[in-house]
This record gives C-alpha cells, sequence and structure tokens, in this order.
C-alpha cells in the first residue's frame, strides 16, 4: 500500500520537475516576439541577463507561493487558505508605497532604488505579520488570527490607499507592485528567493508531523507529544518569510498559493511532508507558466502576471465550488 | 502482572476555568490499571473538559500523577507514550490516508522525522484489523462515513499501546455492530492491564463499564459500580428524572438498561 502512495507522489513529482524543465526552456528560448533563433544567436546576453533570471525568479516565486499556501492550509486547518491571510500582501503594498514616498524624494541610482522598494515590501509584510500575531495575542487561537489578519489587512491597505491619494507621483509604480510582475527579476533576487525556498523547504518538511497531527485536531496533535505552540511559531514564521521573499521580487501575486496545494492534493493524498515539497513544484510550475503565458497571450504587449494568475485562478475557483457543490449534494442523496 | 490494584491515573482537586465559569469543579478521580470507566453526565456538565485535563490538553488547577508520577514530571513524548487520546472528531483537512492516520498514534515512539520501524508497521497493522478498517487503508479520511472515520480514529489511539486510554465519545457515529466490537476491545485492553476512561451518551454501554463515574454541572456527584442502585438513583438525577430502570439477565448476571421515560 505505502508502496503504491510513494509511487504515485514519485510519479507526480517527476511530472512536475518535466514540466518545470519544460516551462525553463521554453521561457528562455521565447521572448516577446516569439522563438527567433538570429535574435538568440545575435544576442546571447538576452537570455543570460533578461529572459533566464525573469524565468527562474518566477519559477522561484510561485516555488515560495506553493510552499506558503501548503502550510497556511495545514496551520489553520482550512484548504480555502492562503499565503496573504496574515496580512502580509497588504503589508507589502504599504511597505512599496512608502518606500516609493520616501525614496523618490531622494536622488539614488535605479539600482538602490530597486533594492530599497524590495526591502520595503519586505519588511511591510513581515511588520504586518507581526502585527496580526501581537493584535491575536500569539498563535493558540486560530479564530483570532484569522481575524487580526483581516484586520490588519483592511487597515494596512486603507493607508496604502491613503498614501497614493496624498502622493499621486506614486501610483503608477505601486500599482505596477499591485498587478505582481516578474519583468524585473535579476539573478541577485534569484539568489534571494532560492536561499530562502531552501531553508524554508527543509525547516517546514522537518517540522511536517505537526500538520498531520493538527490534521486531526489540536488535541490529538499535543496528544502525540508534539509541541504545537513551538512548531506553530516556527511554521508561521516560516509562511511569512516565504510569503514576504515572493511578494518583495515580483509583488501581488494571487491564486497560486491557493491553488497549489489543492491541485497536489487533488492528485496525491498523504502526509503533509510529501505534500509540501510537491507544492513547491505545483507553484513553481503554475507560475513559471503563467509567466510564459503573459509574455506570450497578446506578444508583443505584455500582461502583468498577477492580472493573469487572477483570472485563472478566478477560473479555478469556481471549478472548485462547483466540484464541492456536487459533492455535497451528491453526500445529502447518499444520506437521504 | 498484578495491576488490579495499581493505580494508573489519580488526580486531586481538578478545577477547569473557561473564562469566569468552572466548567469542572473540585474533581478527584482515582482510575485502577485494568479498570473501563464510563464517565456519564448531561450536555454541559463537564465531561469532555475534566478528560481533557487528565490529558494535560487544557490548563487546569489541582494535581494530577500518571502510573503513580506528578505530571510536570513526565516529559512531553514519554507522556504521549503512556497516555493515548482519542477526541470527539474535529473538523479539518481530511487527505490524510487510513493508513497515515494508524500510523500517527506510532509517532511517540519514533524518532523525529525517522521511517516507521517494522515494529511500527506490524503495529499499525493490527490495530487498522482490530477495527476492521484494514481493507481501505488507502483511502483518504475525506472519504469515510462519520462511523468509519471513528473506528480509524480509534486504531490511531490503539496504536500508541498506552497505558492510559482516554475517550471522549468514541461511538459517536458508530453503528450497533461495531459498537458491540467496541465493547470487545475494550475488555481486551483492560485485559491486557490497560486503564481507559470513556465519555459516553450511549447509557446502556455505559452500564457495561466496570464503574461509572456521573457528572453533573462541573461536578462530580457519584462514582460507583453499573450494578448498584446509588448509581441508578445518580443518573436519574442528573437526567432530571426522566430515566426508568429494568433489569435483565445476562448469562446469569443481573444487568440493567435504562429508558427514557
Amino acid at each position: 500500500m505505502n508502496a503504491r502512495k510513494a509511487h504515485s507522489a514519485k510519479r507526480l513529482a517527476l511530472q512536475l520537475v518535466g514540466l518545470l524543465v519544460f516551462v525553463l526552456l521554453m521561457g528562455a528560448l521565447i521572448g516577446s516576439e516569439g522563438l527567433a533563433w538570429s535574435k538568440i544567436q545575435a544576442d546571447a546576453s538576452l537570455i543570460a541577463d533578461i529572459r533566464m533570471p525573469r524565468t527562474l525568479g518566477a519559477c522561484l516565486a510561485g516555488a515560495l507561493l506553493g510552499l506558503a499556501g501548503a502550510l497556511a492550509q495545514g496551520l489553520f486547518r482550512n484548504p480555502l487558505a492562503d499565503p496573504y491571510l496574515l496580512g502580509s500582501a497588504s503589508g507589502a503594498s504599504l511597505g512599496v508605497a512608502i518606500g516609493m514616498v520616501l525614496l523618490s524624494q531622494l536622488d539614488m541610482s535605479p539600482w538602490f532604488m530597486r533594492v530599497g522598494i524590495t526591502g520595503m515590501a519586505f519588511m511591510g509584510a513581515w511588520f504586518a505579520v507581526a502585527l496580526s500575531l501581537v493584535l491575536s495575542w500569539g498563535v493558540q487561537h486560530t479564530l483570532r488570527l484569522l481575524l487580526a489578519g483581516v484586520v490588519v489587512g483592511v487597515v494596512f491597505g486603507a493607508i496604502a490607499s491613503l498614501l497614493l491619494v496624498m502622493f499621486p507621483q506614486i501610483q503608477g509604480s505601486v500599482q505596477s507592485f499591485m498587478l505582481g510582475s516578474t519583468a524585473y527579476v535579476s539573478w541577485a533576487a534569484c539568489g534571494l528567493m532560492l536561499a530562502v525556498l531552501l531553508v524554508s523547504w527543509v525547516v517546514s518538511v522537518a517540522a511536517s508531523p505537526l500538520l498531520d497531527g493538527l490534521a486531526l485536531g489540536e488535541s490529538t496533535a499535543i496528544s502525540l507529544g508534539l509541541p504545537v505552540k513551538s512548531l506553530r511559531w516556527l511554521l508561521l514564521a516560516v509562511l511569512a518569510l516565504c510569503t514576504a521573499a515572493a511578494v518583495a521580487q515580483t509583488g501581488l501575486i494571487a491564486f497560486v498559493g491557493l491553488a497549489a496545494p489543492h491541485l497536489v492534493r487533488a492528485r496525491y493524498k498523504g502526509t503533509h511532508g510529501q505534500s509540501l515539497s510537491l507544492s513547491c513544484l505545483m507553484g513553481a510550475v503554475l507560475l513559471g507558466g503563467a509567466d510564459l503565458l503573459a509574455r506570450g497571450l497578446m506578444a508583443p504587449l505584455e500582461l502583468p502576471v498577477g492580472v493573469l494568475t487572477a483570472i485563472l485562478g478566478g477560473g479555478y475557483m469556481l471549478f472548485l465550488m462547483r466540484g464541492m457543490s456536487s459533492k455535497s449534494a451528491g453526500s445529502s442523496k447518499g444520506r437521504a | 502482572m498484578n495491576s488490579a490494584h495499581k493505580i494508573s491515573l489519580s488526580a486531586s482537586n481538578i478545577t477547569v476555568m473557561h473564562d469566569d465559569f468552572k466548567a469542572v469543579n473540585d474533581v478527584s478521580i482515582k482510575l485502577k490499571a485494568g479498570e473501563w470507566i464510563a464517565l456519564v453526565g448531561p450536555n454541559g456538565a463537564g465531561k469532555s473538559s475534566l478528560l481533557k485535563a487528565l490529558a494535560g490538553l487544557i490548563p487546569a488547577f489541582g494535581d494530577v500523577a500518571l502510573l503513580g508520577k506528578p505530571w510536570p514530571e513526565w516529559n512531553r513524548r514519554q507522556r504521549a507514550q503512556t497516555l493515548a487520546w482519542l477526541g470527539q472528531a474535529e473538523s479539518g483537512q481530511e487527505d490524510l490516508t487510513v493508513y497515515d492516520v494508524a500510523m500517527l498514534g506510532r509517532l511517540p515512539h519514533q524518532s523525529w522525522l525517522a521511517p516507521p520501524s517494522a515494529q511500527d508497521k506490524a503495529v499499525v497493522e493490527v490495530a487498522l484489523k482490530t477495527v476492521q478498517a484494514w481493507e481501505w487503508r488507502t483511502r483518504s479520511l475525506g472519504q469515510l462515513s462519520g462511523g468509519e472515520r471513528q473506528r480509524v480514529l480509534l486504531a490511531r489511539a490503539l496504536a500508541v499501546q498506552a497505558d492510559v486510554y482516554l475517550m471522549d465519545e468514541p461511538l459517536a457515529g458508530v453503528d450497533v455492530p461495531h459498537q458491540a466490537d467496541w465493547l470487545e476491545w475494550v475488555r481486551c485492553l483492560t485485559e491486557q492491564g490497560a486503564a481507559v476512561v470513556s465519555v459516553l451518551h450511549e447509557l446502556n454501554l455505559a452500564l457495561q463499564a466496570d464503574g461509572v463515574w456521573v457528572m453533573a454541572e462541573g461536578r462530580l456527584v457519584h462514582s460507583g459500580l453499573p450494578q448498584d442502585a446509588q448509581t441508578h438513583q445518580a443518573l436519574s438525577a442528573v437526567f432530571q428524572n426522566r430515566l426508568q430502570w429494568r433489569e435483565w439477565q445476562d448469562q446469569g448476571e443481573t444487568r440493567w438498561v435504562a429508558l427514557p421515560k
């Protein structure tokens, strides 16, 4: 039995790795003018400096969001939980808005400007999550934590909107961040995301028995001897770190964190140790693929990848709702 | 092993506060090895809170000792190996397979992140076969009915191979044949020296236990044998005198059933 399950996880992992390699290759070869060999041969730096970091960055941000989504759904025991639940998205937007206001007043090089804005997004996301935790008096009460996340999200969103009204010159940049884009991901950003991903993945998989225990309820998890409180803090920190790292580099990208764990669970039922890793791979394929589509659908015009994931994700949610209603209708029929 | 007089679990002056409300009020108990106690009482009597306090799952005033050793002296892992908890079904993710759930019962015996040993696998197989769930071990929890799910959760608790089992409504949603099976499993556990406390709403099953603890309004109002008249009076009193008692003979033994009136 276990061999069969391991086989299913391994097969899914192999399929996802295959898709990921395909996405990376296509991302390197295809540009806004399609697959133009002459252009590639003439300008190899186009691939090395622009397309590769961008495609790899999209995949890494997707992997981070996929992992964060799987963690959020496991920690909150809610299949509709997503990485932005604790206010990190609004925090990052506010960080970017404040960064734009502050940095646009100073005379700095574009490189420093970019690092500064990324840093502000990162700090904003972290600050929002920390504030949610403080307002909910810790991690013990899940509902209180979610409500605190909603409050922080709304308040930070309102402050960001206020800044946009007060400083209209930053509207374009902040809006571009909120739409989500992989266009400016550099090799340095890829390095940062890769480092965060590796650390987060190792920590998450090591702490995954907590999520298995929590699936049966908090009391059961405690009774199994799991250090529930400390592991929950640890995984929340990892969730915040993954979200902040992805959001800071690529802006607000919707639904990848929600959809990746769902798509994994549709194919694989089992422990979180494996589903977390598979969610990483699924997130990478989803955002990498969405980035390819965003570049290719209306070429040479480019869609913001966040808009595309929102549209595709919305469709997926509708599909999910349809599945849920037919399932509940089926079960009521069965009971009757 | 002479387990008849050994105290597996004792608690004195247990009080559980839910904000300003005393859910459990100054309760003291002793549970012997090899004994099965049914904890009964009306809704809101504090049964689940008492059980959770005994399992160390919620903060409580008072002292608890497990196998004679005070609660604070146990480390988390040893305690999890010694005391198994089976809670009321809590909602959550339902993607774990039946086998995974049962294997979670072995978690207290495993090193962190170590793969299950041959012994773990053997214990899980026996536990799943005991509750007749081995055949559908690859199904996920979400694919099970309430009663099937409860049997799998029981297998998880059995896989702990603990000395003390605390079960909160283990028969919720379980059909009659499997309720009868559950009685056999509990008897089997107690014969092996384990002690069991189960919160039960099925009074007639509770009356088959070795002892009955009756709770009302947070207090333990009676502790006695199921065939004692005082136990019946206490039960009638906490259930607003809405019970009628009928006697019947079971292989020469006098037993009682409680019917609603």
